[in-house]
């Protein structure tokens, strides 16, 4: 970590230095380091140079990564389904390559993945809890990246591997032949290799436990299939042992303030992951969006959208948060600032022309980026919220209804409210009740999506009508509106139109 | 209420209500510690405690559990003997027995070193919890000693009718309160643990039932160490491996390999679930459930165990000898036409041997009797029933914590009066409990070799200790031989440590 060296393309400032031992070891020669395989036990630091904001996207995208192994697990999916989601999200996010496809990203590939793992690792080591997490789905991405390794690539990585096990010798197998297939469940049937290796028991213990070794004073001879298994444990061993450090190094880290914020964000991007929003969130260009066509598109809305919109039409208001939240959603799905305010100043039919002038113009153009100084007129305004930031915001009190009703609604009245939009399925709200109990809001979310669009879905994974990447978690409720759309627009929009595209980098 | 409490009253399980009365009794401490010794007080028989961090039932040997309820009828069948049950509560209970014990017989001195590894105090042995129970029932935890006089001085003023012994803590357990944060308060070293005990064979044996047994079923807890010693030695390779009699109806293994002591929780639920074959719910059923080819631990240990099931299994116990008992033996024999003619045939001849009934089994089966096992899965599930009726049946429980307390070897067993004495395994088949000498026993036996040698000059009569002349003898000579051998590999290994940490970087971390 440690990076400091004089590499002039970084601004020192913006220079991330991972390594809590830095300022321990001042005079260390730190190098770009050279990675041999594909997989990577992440032992050491990465040393070499990475500026912050490399720092950050790489983390987000592996971040990505993680929670989308994550809500696998949470719908749990088995291994093979898994397998399957998780390969265009890997494909997209964190991408690596054989050695032997001889690919020119090979080794900026390998460095994301080595500098990626450090970054979450150090903004994960805080508490008990984010530790466990992480060291759970980061052993599980490793898993499931080592049973795709290429079979002599994962030979030279595992033997490559600081691990203490012996093969077992023509004489020694001849010896105990028949204990050594009666021990281990050998079966010829199954095509098991007639090979054996041998470690110290303690380093198999569940093996042992299920009496799957051959014991010899202390020795576990142990079948060769289960080396990958021995691997994954002895990762995700290292793993905690090294968040645990991590942990106890983490209050000096602090010191380094530029790197305190992005780490305390994408700790936090570990409730919901974070997505940002992308100008192709918008359907403007498929559909024209005015405020007379709002009422028909909220079918498309998510709940904590459609909430907003069945509360402004009942009551003829919103109040101030709700009505930044929907106005930041409405610019998100295309509808310009004047159909915006169009549509406000219709929704508020009580209030008399001057009222709305003087109390609430100004804010829808300034969410617009039409008012305000430079900056936000730079920027077009603020982005729409994510569901990282509804999940994580203050809690409504009494009166408003922002925020994500899976987080603010009780159990039962966020049952009533659904049934109440149309959603009666009673395996899917037992489902959503489920989840909502362990605070699972955004799987419940996308728990509903998947059922109500069911069928289209199903559709365009048969004909292979969209890459599978534009069907994972969705984490933004531009996302959700824009996928559904289209979803259930199939064939009337044009194939090329397709860009649900949820970014990796912030647009901030 | 409850001081002094009498011999006679002792049934009625007097419990200690108010913690000032134990602590005048209790050794001089640090100002520090009064205040947490006395929260350690529990009351050993009540399953509401609330002071202990956890479960307690759970940390004790259940040896002991129904010591007092013990009316337990034994078969009226001549071949049994009396079980080593005494009569309510004797002699070796009152305190003045049990200091005389302490302080003649006791032997503090190698139970220290075993404990601690070494010649002079180290953590092993200081930061070590010793959990005692007092003649009034109350039972004391956290107790721990600087060195091994100040334990032996707590034994004299205490006078524990028993103690047992815990692992090594991150500190002084005497001061963990004093610690800001309570998770560094932390097991980090025992042995190795095993219980066997004669209750869990109540399915199976004929003889006796709960807190009794006989030389008849004994024999079950010698085959249970005879396989769990094997494994232990030959399968893990552990060599310091002390057996001891619990001084009633079973049988303690204590693991002192450096290896063995260092084992967090994961590791000692490894090692148990490899011993362990029959789990309570699986009694009785059809089949175990093992995979074949055997395992070559279970097929080492059936061989250990077949002529113990002829013997003492078919022959002693004759566990399917009344029509009750052989249907029993049917459940476990997964083919009806099978069953449905050996329960003829023994209908018909009513008072058939369950070695008779055994060898039954394959002729009535050869005759043709089949109809879903083959013959290879007959023998299949004739070996698991052999494993049924002799493989160990462990409390495994006992086994996986690093925190679960033992009653130490060598202290009195409150219900017999008899000592916990080691068992030397490579005379295992000569061990008679019934032989076991009992407090009152030893404490006569050393006035019996004083009036004899009364003769004898003051300085020829100094050399010779107290439990040197009495039956205790062999057993602490065989504690002793134990410890050195112990002592001397820890010594080589703290060496090559030391040795082979000198040129280690002291930067690593
Ligand atoms: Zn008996």
């Amino acid at each position: 970590m440690l990076a400091v060296t004089t590499n002039p393309r970084i601004d020192p400032k913006k220079r991330a230095v991972l390594d809590p031992r830095k300022r321990q070891f001042a005079k260390a020669q730190w190098v770009e380091q050279e990675y041999a395989h594909r997989m990577n036990f992440y032992t050491t630091p990465p040393t070499g140079d990475i500026s912050l904001e490399q720092f950050e996207e790489w983390g987000i995208a592996r971040l990505k990564v993680l929670a989308e192994l994550e809500a696998c697990q949470f719908r749990n999916k088995p291994p093979a389904e898994t397998e399957e989601y998780m390969r265009p999200v890997l494909e997209k996010h964190m991408r690596l390559s054989s050695t032997r496809s001889r690919s020119s990203e090979t080794a900026m590939e390998r460095k994301k993945d080595h500098y990626s793992h450090w970054s979450l690792r150090l903004a994960f080591s805080g508490t008990a809890d984010l530790r466990q997490r992480f060291a759970r789905l980061e052993t599980q991405l490793f898993k499931l990246r080592l049973q795709h390794d290429d079979l002599a690539e994962r030979r030279a990585f595992i033997d490559s591997l600081p691990m203490s096990w012996e093969t077992v010798t023509a004489e020694e197998k001849n010896l105990w032949l028949d204990e050594l297939k009666a021990a281990t469940g050998f079966s010829s049937m199954r095509g098991d290799e007639e090979s054996w290796f041998k470690v110290d028991w303690e380093m198999v213990p569940e093996l042992v436990e299920r009496r799957q070794v051959l014991l010899k004073r202390g020795k576990a001879y142990v079948h060769v299939r289960e080396q990958q298994t021995m691997v994954v444990n002895e990762f995700s061993r290292r793993l905690e042992a090294g968040l645990e450090l991590a942990a106890r190094f983490l209050p000096r880290m602090d010191e380094d303030n530029r790197l305190a914020p992005i780490l305390h964000h994408l700790s936090q991007s570990f409730v919901a992951p974070d997505a940002g929003y992308s100008e192709s969130s918008s359907i403007g260009d498929m559909a024209s969006i005015n405020a007379s066509s709002i009422d028909a598109l909220s079918q498309h809305f998510p709940l904590c959208m459609l909430n907003l919109h069945r509360e402004l039409r009942k009551d003829s208001h919103l109040k101030h948060y709700g009505r930044l939240q929907y106005t930041l959603f409405l610019k998100g799905i295309g509808l310009s600032l004047q159909e915006c305010i169009v549509f406000w100043r219709k929704s508020f039919k009580l209030l008399t022309d001057e009222k709305f002038k003087s109390e609430y113009l100004y804010n829808i153009r300034h969410s617009y980026g039409d008012v305000g100084g430079d900056a936000n007129k730079r920027g077009r305004g603020y982005t729409p919220y994510s569901c990282q930031k509804l999940l994580t915001e203050a809690l409504p009190s009494g009166g408003q209804s922002h925020g994500c009703p899976y987080r603010t609604y009780s159990p039962d009245n966020l049952v009533a409210l659904l049934q109440n939009v149309g959603i009666n399925d009673r395996e899917l709200l037992r489902g959503v009740r489920e989840d909502v109990g362990k605070q699972r809001y955004h799987i419940a979310c996308n728990r509903v999506f998947e059922t109500t669009h069911k069928n289209e879905i199903k559709k365009v994974k048969d004909q292979s009508l969209w890459p599978a990447s534009e069907l994972d978690t969705i984490l933004h409720p531009n996302t959700y509106f824009k996928r559904g759309f289209l979803l259930k627009n199939l064939g009337k929009v044009q194939s090329g139109d397709i860009g649900v595209d949820v970014p990796t980098q912030m647009s901030e | 209420m409850p001081h002094a409490v009498s011999p006679e009253s002792s049934q009625e399980l007097p419990a200690l209500n108010s913690e000032a009365e134990v602590l005048p009794d209790a050794p001089p401490t640090t100002s520090l510690d009064t205040d947490a010794q006395s929260s350690d007080v529990e009351e050993p028989e009540s399953k509401q405690t609330n002071a202990a961090p956890a479960k307690l039932d759970e940390l004790f040997d259940d040896d002991d559990d129904d010591e007092f309820s013990s009316s337990v009828q034994t078969r009226a069948d001549d071949s049994s003997q009396p079980a080593p049950q005494a009569a309510p509560k004797a002699q070796y209970s009152e305190p003045e027995t049990l200091r005389q014990f302490y302080q003649r017989l006791f032997p503090f001195r190698p139970l220290f070193q075993w404990l601690n590894h070494a010649a002079s105090p180290q953590p092993d042995f200081q930061n070590r919890e010793f959990a005692f129970v007092l003649p009034n029932d109350a039972y004391i935890r956290y107790q721990s000693f600087a060195s091994a006089d100040l334990f032996r001085k707590q034994c004299l003023q205490m006078t524990p009718t028993r103690f047992e012994i815990g692992p090594q803590y991150s500190m002084n357990p005497r001061e963990r309160k004093t610690m800001r944060s309570a998770s560094s308060f932390r097991p980090v070293m025992k042995e190795l643990v095993f219980d066997i005990d004669m209750t869990d064979y109540d399915p199976i044996r004929t003889c006796c039932s709960g807190a009794s047994i006989c030389h008849k079923c004994w024999r079950f807890i010698v085959m249970a160490v005879k396989v769990v010693d094997g494994a232990l030695r030959e399968d893990f390779g552990f060599q310091h491996i002390l057996w001891v009699y619990s001084g009633r109806r079973g049988a303690h293994a204590w693991i002192s390999d450096k290896r063995a002591r260092e084992m967090d929780d994961a590791k000692r639920k490894s090692i148990a679930g490899y011993l362990e074959l029959l789990r309570g719910s699986e009694h009785g059923k059809k089949g175990l459930g093992i995979r074949r080819p055997l395992h070559p631990h279970i097929d080492r240990s059936l061989k250990i165990l077949n002529p113990h099931f002829q013997t003492d299994v078919l022959a002693d116990q004759d566990p399917w000898q009344s029509s009750e008992q052989a249907e029993k033996l049917l459940n476990l024999l997964p083919d009806k036409t099978l069953t449905a003619a050996l329960q003829k045939k023994w209908d018909s001849a009513p008072n058939r041997s369950s070695n008779q009934k055994w060898a039954d089994i394959d002729t009535v089966a050869e005759a043709g009797n089949l109809s879903t096992l083959t013959t290879k899965q007959l023998v299949d599930a004739k070996q698991d029933i052999r494993l049924e009726y002799t493989y160990p049946r462990l409390d495994a429980e006992v086994s996986k914590k690093l925190n679960h307390l033992l009653k130490s070897p060598f202290v009195i067993h409150p219900g017999t009066g008899r000592v916990c004495v080691p068992i030397d395994v490579r005379r295992l088949d000569d061990f008679d409990p019934f032989e076991v000498p009992t407090v009152t026993q030893l404490l006569q036996e050393i006035d019996d070799w004083d009036a004899k040698n009364a003769s004898m000059s003051e300085e020829e009569r100094a050399k010779v200790l107290d439990w040197q002349k009495t039956g205790l003898k062999p057993y602490v000579e065989y504690f002793r031989g134990h410890v050195a051998t112990l002592l001397k590999e820890e010594g080589r290994g703290k060496r090559e440590r030391e040795e082979a940490g000198a040129g280690g970087d002291p930067m690593e971390f």
